[in-house]
């Protein structure tokens, strides 16, 4: 006789199991038609092996996340330079890269964004199109042919005009920002038309050169940083991959989905979204990274290692200037790097080893505090 | 340019940050017998705490999103 949903429900509801394994739970109890006697027995069964499968006390965790990590990372390329996964955007892939996540480097060598568009730009190819003539960079080179003028000491820009038109610019406007950014003295040719020349305020040959080189540097539109963008259809989506990673100026931009925009630097979601974010995007980060290369690492691990990389707050690296770097024991810092600094500060400054630590223990040969070192036996 | 306001609470990324009651953290630190200095730490300037207005010295709850467990809870003790 089996039971109703309401009295699974009421049996399952006061076990203290994670919510995956319970909704499993209920899921398969009400597919198989268990009678409650049934019912209790799974329970059971199911609590016991839940138990057995908790990490014990006193179970070194980090040095097992290392070395689940650290082993597949031996077989990792060491160097990748793919044009892999999305939208031909070179990304670092493999070895170099989960180094950077773990380095908590503040710039990756590859930024790359994904921003998702609001529900009106994200179906409208053309619409999608105008976003991201809006978020990429422009530069003089892109819409003008450059003419250095030596006889009239002058700096004569024809612009494109099909490129012009294409990214809705006019002459007017690029006058205007360079005006804006530089300090000469710039004319919108009357008779030609799409023509402006610049004039130095001094007219000697070297400011004439100086000028030529810096007028490539300015940002005519667009935001500064972001080379390139290509638009990609995913599913039913327009969704737009930068190479280049602006998160906040990107987040400002009319029609982005905010919920949705994504980047690799791990440094900006963290000060953009905040250090839950950051956690996050360093687990999927790591994870991507093992996965793409074929390997698959217990999740578990990666979340070890993203946890103790949150814990205080903000992202620290894992190494001498992170979480090794702090850790309490003098002995466990100089086992790890730079050895002879950590010791003869420490000799300077006096420091105590309490020796609670596994490597400080291992240093001086003593049995470590772990498993079956950390319990003591009292006779009476 | 004008300043675009969105929330942030509504990022993919970001999971559920809640301000906890005395009453509530008194639980919570009974429960892992520890005190309140020993949970992880989230800085008073960190953009979700500025959303939220939590001040230093609270604790928050965050509901996360959890690959192993489907739901986890985690604190963080607010610090200047």
């Amino acid at each position: 006789m089996s039971i109703s949903e309401a009295t699974i429900d009421s049996m399952i509801a006061q076990l203290d199991l994670p919510k995956n394994i319970l909704k499993t739970l209920r899921e398969d109890a009400l597919k198989a038609n268990v009678t409650k006697k049934e019912l209790e027995e799974i329970i059971e069964r199911l609590e016991e092996s839940y138990r057995y499968a908790l990490v014990e006390p006193c179970e070194a965790v980090g040095v097992v996340s290392a070395q689940s990590i650290g082993e597949p990372g031996t077989q990792m390329t060491m160097r990748t330079f793919h044009y892999a996964g999305v939208a031909e955007i070179n990304v670092t892939l493999g070895l170099p890269r989960l180094i950077e996540i773990v380095d908590a480097r503040k710039l990756p060598s590859t930024p790359m964004m994904t921003i998702a568009l609001e529900p009106d730009y994200a179906t409208d190819r053309d619409k999608a199109r105008v976003l991201a003539w809006e978020i990429e960079a422009t530069h003089i080179d892109n819409l003008a042919d450059i003419t250095t003028d030596l006889a009239n000491m002058q700096l004569i820009i024809d612009l494109n005009e099909k490129t012009l038109q294409q990214r809705s610019l006019t002459a007017d406007e690029i006058a205007d920002k360079i005006r804006e950014k530089m300090d000469v003295v710039v004319t919108v040719s009357g008779n030609i038309a799409n023509q402006i020349i610049l004039t130095p305020n001094a007219p000697s040959y070297r400011e004439l050169l100086q000028l030529a080189k810096n007028i490539h540097g300015i940002t005519l539109k667009g935001i500064e940083g972001i080379k390139r963008v290509v638009i990609r259809k995913d599913g039913e989506e327009y969704t737009l991959y930068t190479e280049g990673s602006q998160l906040k100026e990107v987040l400002q931009i009319e029609g982005v989905d905010v919920t949705r925009t994504y980047t690799n630097n791990i440094e900006e979601i963290y000060s953009v979204f905040g250090i839950e974010a950051a956690r996050n995007a360093i687990i999927t980060e790591a994870n991507n990274t093992l996965g793409e290369q074929g390997l698959t690492v217990d999740i578990r691990h990666i979340m070890l290692v993203a946890d103790i990389m949150c814990c205080d707050g903000e992202v620290k690296q894992i190494g001498r200037h992170g979480i090794s770097g702090e850790k309490a024991s003098v002995f466990a810092r100089a086992a790890f790097e730079v050895t002879v600094n950590h010791l003869l500060d420490a000799g300077m400054r006096g420091d105590l080893d309490e020796l609670n630590g596994v490597t400080e223990n291992i240093i001086v040969g003593q049995p470590i505090k772990l498993g079956t070192g950390d319990v003591h036996l009292i006779s009476r | 340019m004008s300043e675009r306001k969105y929330s942030l609470l509504n990022h993919e990324l970001i999971p559920k940050h809640e301000i906890m009651s005395e009453e509530e953290l008194k639980l919570v630190l009974k429960s892992y017998n520890i005190e309140k200095e020993q949970l992880p730490k989230i800085k008073v300037e960190d953009p979700v705490i500025k959303e939220i207005g939590a001040q230093v010295g609270e604790v928050v709850r965050i509901t996360r999103n959890s690959q192993t467990a489907g739901e986890a809870f985690y604190y963080r003790l607010v610090i200047a």
